[in-house]
């Protein structure tokens, strides 16, 4: 019963979807307020049902009902509860309702928190918003109904969540990582709005700004926490592989943070009005793009889900149509405006367009990156395989300039600055910060390493410029009057060089060992003493295995214990390597336990991470910077808000 | 808990020394590297998207232990990899191999980048013109009058001359 209420909701949530997208549009054309009104009602209405929509199928997961197909295919009654929950967006229906949940969450919220913008502006963001969930909706009805039942022949018990799944990681990254992808649904329903509209002064950039930064902060965050899962789940230590579902999720954040930066510009110095724009239709395109390659299983990747060719074929009509669509108006109502911006080579505008085009070079990389082997294949080149050493390769090329301008950007004045005064301060800087790395790569490596050594100067330059920025500032504002989105900018690049620091000295130092050991064995490792005490049988709800009891000292004295288990999960048939990680600020000890050898002894992978907790440090202080530009009085205030 | 016991008393007879052995013996820290760099960058043919140090699959662990046999060999890293290309095809190497068709994964974002450069100086070098001669400080904030002042602003650029320019873009 329960679920046949979820179904319905589901198809009231579509008609819901189809009256937004149709009735306020009408109300726009002829002018007529009461049609206009009907659309955050209609708003209101989506959220609700899909709200409950999302509830019946959780409630389906929470209580065994294995009559349901995707209960059956992706739970089990032995499943720990809160996996249960999970396991509700843990299938391609399942996250496809989550996402329309996303998607009229946010939908909803911009009809609750845009009172202060100008009636026609929100009814076309919502008409807008209306289309898009037309087509989500529809997708999910025809060809991925997380309700269907397996009546009358029903399981007594369901396959089980992927055992890769039961971790917290899916209990928060996902719905982070969506809250982030379809956040950005709103800023292109913004941009559309305005070129509908035709005015694309810096009003609509004003009212964007604040929907896009959350979207952007979820983004990160989920980018964020998905990379510390992929760590300490997978077993190998990895925190990034470039896998393409992974760089599905990177392209709109680095077209979102351009897309971010752009905005400013537009608002502050009316100026790349219509770069801004593209650059808004280009970040919603990636992450359906994104979602395309996920879920159409045209590329190869770790996260594939159950794919179906149909289910591609839906998303790429929908894809065609959005992004084909918002081109077309693009080129017709963007066309004319020629508006750049007066501003000279040196000036802040020109640093956040250098900041616009290496991000934009970074997406084309990674974009080009996914999808040529694909090309390759099919054109007759034979198969090939694009990751580590190319992205890598890449990416330190465009980081260098991008996190040097990152560095004196803040400091550089609109419109126009003497590049005279920018000769002496970055001379000064770089020297400090590579004395200063020199010295702190000498203190704790046996040797420098040139990549280790280009993330740390990278991380001080900035942090010293960051500070810099901060102090002349303070100098003309005090610090109460400081906007808090001043402080969002400090936060971001803080995070910024933080992470290439993280990633800098991780990648270059990081150490292991391939183990074999017995009961009382041990093993070094800079500097660590791994004594291997002993190994148990353990039980878990739904597994079983072997967790090995590792005793770590350090000239002598006590680090940590750590258990890294071995689990199998007898429904699922498989065995899964669950790491032990004694985390620090410094530095990770992360031990996997390998399979036991004929001889009686274990397997062991050790290693020792330094600094690998930045990069998350980093992606949270970012995805901080983002959230605090909520709070800003500018974005708050409905009065200023309305003036624009 | 037959098998903890059967466990326990096979450690009690093996472990008398305290020494671990690495599952790999290194001729040396460079052998070492090698060896780590190339199983990160040879990819799994059997698996989803691994490379072959982080897969369980047999061909990774039979191309693990071909790549040890062929360092011991004292190949260097590029003659495994080509060794590795031979045997599975250029898809069991991360790095993509450079013909017409990929070097746009280069050119695209290279080309890009000096476009946005060229079109930068070049609009700036126009801009500047204006930028001397700005006199007056009048507000303007509707786009109608903004597009019609830059258009009015091409035109004299293109003729060479100078304009007085009132924008909102005196106001800091």
């Amino acid at each position: 019963m329960i679920p046949e209420l979820g179904n319905f909701a589901l198809y009231i949530a579509f008609a819901f979807s189809i009256l937004l997208s149709i009735f306020p549009a009408i109300g726009l054309k002829q002018n007529n307020t009461r049609l206009m009104a009907m659309a955050p009602n209609l708003t209101i209405g989506l959220f609700v049902f899909t709200l409950f929509s999302f509830a019946c199928l959780a409630y389906a997961f929470l209580t065994d009902d294995f009559t349901v197909v995707n209960v059956a295919q992706n739970s089990n009654s032995l499943l720990p509860i809160h996996y249960k929950f999970a396991a509700s967006f843990g299938s391609h229906e399942g996250s496809f309702l989550l996402w329309l949940l996303m998607q009229s969450g946010w939908s909803f919220a911009v009809a609750i928190f845009s009172k202060g913008l100008p009636v026609d502006m929100r009814t076309r963001v919502l008409t807008v918003l209306g289309w898009i969930s037309v087509g989500f909706y529809a997708y999910i009805i025809i060809s991925s109904n997380p309700f269907e039942r397996t009546l009358p022949y029903f399981p007594i018990d369901g396959r089980d969540l992927n055992p890769l799944l039961q971790d917290i990681g899916m209990i928060i990254h996902p719905p982070l990582l969506y809250m982030g992808y379809v956040g950005l649904s709103i800023a292109f329903a913004f941009a559309i709005a305005a070129l509908l509209s035709g005015n694309l002064d810096s009003t609509w950039a004003k009212w964007s700004r604040p929907w896009t930064a959350a979207a952007w902060a979820f983004l990160t965050l989920g980018l964020t926490i998905g990379s510390w899962w992929a760590y300490s789940e997978l077993g190998w230590g990895g925190w990034w592989f470039w896998d393409p579902v992974e760089n599905a999720a990177f392209m709109p954040w680095l077209v979102a943070t351009a897309l971010l930066h752009s905005l400013a510009v537009s608002e502050k110095r009316n100026a790349f009005k219509s770069w801004t724009v593209f650059l808004a239709i280009a970040a919603f395109s990636l992450s359906l793009l994104g979602t395309f390659l996920v879920r159409s299983g045209v590329i190869v990747s770790v996260h594939a889900f159950a794919t179906d060719p149909e289910r591609g074929v839906f998303i790429l009509v929908l894809l065609t149509l959005v992004i084909g669509g918002s081109l077309l108006l693009y080129s017709l109502k963007a066309g004319n405006i020629k508006s750049f911006g007066k501003f000279s080579v040196f000036s802040r505008e020109s640093m956040l367009w250098s900041n616009n085009v290496l991000l934009v070079a970074a997406t084309m990389v990674v974009l080009m990156g996914t999808l040529l082997p694909l090309v390759h294949k099919q054109i007759g080149l034979g198969t090939i395989s694009i990751g580590e050493p190319f992205f890598n390769q890449m990416f330190t090329y465009l980081i260098v300039p991008f996190a040097l301008l990152l560095g004196i950007a803040p400091l550089v004045r609109w419109k126009q600055d003497k590049l005279n005064n920018f000769i002496a301060k970055p001379l000064v800087v770089i020297a400090i910060s590579l004395t200063l790395s020199l010295t702190w790569l000498f203190a704790e490596f046996d040797e420098i390493k040139p990549l280790a050594l280009l993330g740390a100067t990278l991380f001080i330059w900035i942090m010293l410029f960051t500070a810099l920025e901060l102090k002349q500032t303070l100098n003309k504002v005090s610090f109460s009057k400081l906007p808090l989105s001043h402080f969002s900018m400090v936060l971001g690049h803080i995070g910024i060089a933080f992470i290439l620091a993280g990633v800098g000295l991780t990648s270059q130092y990081s150490v292991e060992r391939d183990v074999k050991m017995n009961i009382g064995d041990s093993a070094e490792l800079k500097g660590y003493e791994f004594t291997f005490e002993q190994i148990n049988n353990i039980k878990g709800p739904n597994y079983e295995g072997w967790a090995a009891e590792i005793y770590i000292t350090k000239q002598n004295k006590f680090v940590a214990e750590l258990h890294a288990e071995k689990r199998f999960y007898p429904v699922q048939r498989n065995t899964m390597t669950e790491a032990a990680i004694d985390a620090g600020f410094f530095r990770d000890i992360y031990i996997s336990l390998g399979e036991r050898l004929p001889d009686g002894a274990w397997a062991l992978r050790i290693y020792v991470k330094p600094y690998i907790r930045w990069i998350w440090l980093g992606g949270i202080i970012v995805a901080l910077g983002g959230f605090l530009t909520l709070f800003d009085r500018r974005y708050r205030n409905k009065k200023a808000l309305a003036k624009g | 808990m037959k098998k903890l016991t059967v466990l326990f008393s096979l450690m009690f007879f093996v472990c008398v020394a305290n020494a671990t052995e690495d599952q790999i013996t290194f001729k040396s820290e460079q052998q070492k590297s090698t060896y780590l760099e190339l199983t990160a960058e040879l990819r799994c043919p059997k698996c989803q998207n691994q490379n072959i140090a982080d897969s369980n699959a047999v061909v990774a662990k039979d191309m693990r232990v071909k790549v040890k046999a062929l360092l011991d060999e004292g190949q260097d890293k590029e003659q495994v990899i080509q060794y590795m290309i031979n045997r599975y095809g250029q898809f069991a190497h991360y790095q993509p191999p450079l013909n017409v068709a990929t070097s746009l994964l280069w050119l695209m974002p290279i080309g890009f980048i000096l476009f946005a450069v060229v079109l930068q100086v070049k609009r700036s070098k126009s801009k500047n013109d204006v930028n001397v001669s700005e006199t007056g400080a009048v507000q303007l904030d509707s786009g109608q009058l903004d597009r019609e002042l830059e258009l009015l602003l091409e035109s004299n650029t293109l003729d060479g001359s100078s304009v007085d320019n009132s924008s909102k873009d005196n106001k800091q």
